[in-house]
């Protein structure tokens, strides 16, 4: 992400309509006091308002929330939060532990929807197509999962990514026909170079750092367009973070990537745009920079001062 | 050599000081040392159960005895070896355990996995409870109820008056099977309950649903707790009297009833190496000692053998998560 432009971002506060093509960088932080006052963004349907050639690529909305409350219970964990994912980029959400982060984002893949007293309100959109036409298990292809603990299944390494993509039922691939998809995977999520002697072997033997990016790997194998990481390395040693961070950097162009971490120094490494979230709600959202460096909300202002010291 | 001897004495100063007297009120120590008694005299009579059992087996065990079938004599010289009751244990020992794994393993992914609904689900462990604390006599006469009815008549010999019989390695595997069945239900649930939660997660997260799961990723998982609760099923069954006695009848030989092959001998009577042992220990009639010691030693091999079974595929089988 380059420079912003502080003047022209501050005069625009818009919520990036969905299904609109939109540039990167140039989404002021917003506080969600603002956000409500504004006209739906959604029948607005205003125009880019601002352009910068320094900053050449091009966003696509591809998921956002609208309202979505989240209650396990009488306990509200996410409050109303309106939130978009765009395409090509890192999305991080911060915010002290218990603000409805993992919530939220098991919510964006229905994973919520798998514990009986969650209740969900509001809607989630993938592609502009509320999620709740898919099936749960076509909208968990098209948006992965990667856990805090490192979880391959006790099988061989191939196995693992293989498993994605063996359907059920008589027709089940070969392996010769997978392995080419089972390759790339391994070589987009960084393992390829360690494992590909070891294909066969069990994929629980492997270190907690690999074990990692094989999770990685086996997201990946079934092509999703949106990743969702839920603080993937708080388990890992600082090497094995580093490793995976760059993975990130280099996956974004070709997914969506939404990461919870509790770590703002990884969050100020990966992410080009930051949503911060206090006791369920939605306290700001913008350029990564800017919310890290300018916070607009009383709140930001706090929790990124005090992790920064 | 001066500050070394110095060392030492302060070393052993400070081991002295961890070790202050009154630390431990008496009470405490008195149930210590009971205890510490107990644990030592059970590892004895293990030790001597064990040593005891060698001897006397291993004095009267040579390949005749384990390769010639029982005759009926009063002199034990002529008494034969005991061949059949050792095929009647691996029978009815792989009999009850092909059929409590499968239903027991049903049992448990139903009772971790789904639990629903809640009323059936606790009515089944109750169940499983009850199997489990019931005396095996009791669930032998039970069998037998069961086993005697007319449209069981094809598991047993119906007699001449049309009365099923009631006894073949059928009934016995059948109702073996209920003793082996809690002990598989309870491995697997074990096994299942020990995978973390985000592995099912992870699992639905590629967009596989509840069935695939546990296909693909929970019964790989399970599949050591699985077998050690087989195991210990089959040493259960191996073990037991009472269901011999009441369902397997007491022949000395396999006594195959029909003309199909196998099926003839499920069908049909015979005994296993405990209704051997008890039938010609001093307390039976057989009044062959010495056949009675050989057999109970190679059944306690057999089941010591199951037991260490169970040990390796527990900690060959373990899957770490983080
Ligand atoms: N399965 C659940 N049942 C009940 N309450 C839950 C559950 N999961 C999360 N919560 C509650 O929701 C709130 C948000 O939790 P979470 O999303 O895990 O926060 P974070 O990831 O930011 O630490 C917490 O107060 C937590 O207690
Ligand atoms: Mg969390």
């Amino acid at each position: 992400m380059g420079v912003i432009d502080e003047e022209k971002a501050s005069d625009n506060g818009y919520v990036p309509p969905l299904r609109q093509i939109q540039v990167g960088g140039t989404t002021e932080p917003i506080s969600v006091a603002e956000r409500i006052q504004e006209p739906d963004p959604l029948l607005q349907q205003e125009e880019v308002p601002y352009f910068d050639d320094t900053q050449p690529e091009w966003f696509e909305q591809i998921m956002r929330t609208e309202s979505l409350s989240i209650s396990f219970g009488d306990k509200k964990a996410v409050k109303e939060v309106s939130l978009p994912v765009n395409a090509g980029e890192v999305l991080a959400l911060i915010g002290p532990s218990g603000c409805g982060k993992t919530t939220l984002l098991r919510s964006l893949n229905k994973l919520v929807d798998l514990t009986p007293t969650a209740k969900r309100e509001g809607r989630i959109l993938l592609d502009g197509t509320d999620t709740d036409l898919y099936d749960d298990t076509y909208l968990r292809r098209r948006v992965g999962m990667l856990f805090q603990q490192p979880n391959p299944f006790p099988m061989s390494i191939f196995d693992n990514i293989a498993y994605g993509l063996r359907e059920r039922g008589s027709k089940r691939p070969r392996k010769k026909e997978l392995e080419p998809l089972v390759v790339d995977s391994l070589k987009r999520a960084g393992l390829w170079s360690e494992v590909k002697d070891i294909l066969n072997q069990p994929a629980l033997a492997l270190s907690g750092g690999q074990q990692q990016r094989l999770c990685i790997a086996r997201s990946l194998a079934v092509m999703p367009e949106v990743l969702l990481l839920d603080e993937p390395c708080s388990a890992l040693d600082p090497i094995s973070t580093s490793i995976i961070e760059e993975t990130i950097v280099e996956l974004k162009d070709e997914i969506a990537i939404v990461i919870v971490t509790h770590n703002l120094q990884q969050a100020e490494r990966v992410a080009d745009r930051v949503a911060f979230m206090y006791l369920g709600d939605l306290v700001e959202y913008g350029v990564a920079e800017q919310v890290f460096n300018a916070p607009q909300a009383e709140r930001t202002k706090d929790y990124v001062r005090g992790d920064f010291g | 050599m001066a500050t070394s001897r110095k060392k030492q004495a302060q070393a052993r100063a400070r081991k002295k000081k961890v070790r202050t007297p009154g630390l431990w009120s008496l009470s405490d120590r008195i149930g210590v040392f009971l205890a510490w008694a107990a644990g030592l005299s059970l590892c004895v009579i293990a030790a001597v159960i064990t040593l005891f059992m060698a001897w006397k087996g291993l004095s009267y065990l040579n390949l005749d005895v384990v390769t010639q079938s029982p005759e009926a004599s009063l002199e034990q010289d002529k008494t034969g070896g005991f061949l059949d009751p050792i095929i009647g244990t691996v029978i009815l020992t792989v009999m009850g355990a092909a059929i409590a794994t499968p239903i027991g393993i049903g049992t448990a992914v139903w009772l971790t996995e789904y639990g629903r609904p809640a009323p059936l689900a606790r009515f089944v462990e109750a169940g499983v409870e009850i199997i489990v604390g019931a005396p095996s006599i009791v669930l032998a006469i039970f069998g037998l109820l069961v086993f005697q009815q007319g449209f069981m008549a094809p598991f047993s010999f119906t007699a001449a008056g049309g009365e099923v019989f009631g006894r073949s390695f059928f009934a016995a595997g059948a109702v073996m099977s209920l003793i082996a069945l809690p002990f598989v239900v309870g491995g697997t649930r074990e096994a299942l309950n020990s995978i973390p939660k985000h592995v099912r997660e992870a699992s639905y997260a590629l967009g596989k649903d509840k069935a695939s799961t546990i296909r693909r990723v929970l019964m790989p998982s399970a599949r050591s707790g699985i077998a050690t609760g087989a195991t210990l099923g089959m040493a259960r069954i191996a073990g037991d009297t009472a269901v011999v006695v009441v369902l397997l009848g007491a022949s000395l030989q396999l006594a195959p009833e029909g003309g199909l092959p196998v099926i003839d001998v499920l069908k049909g009577t015979g005994s296993t190496l405990t209704s051997y042992v008890f039938q010609n220990s001093p307390a039976g009639e057989g009044n062959a000692p010495e056949k009675a010691y050989a057999a109970a030693f190679v059944l306690l091999m057999i089941v010591v053998g199951l037991n260490l079974a169970v040990n390796w595929i527990a900690k060959r089988g373990q899957h770490k998560w983080v």
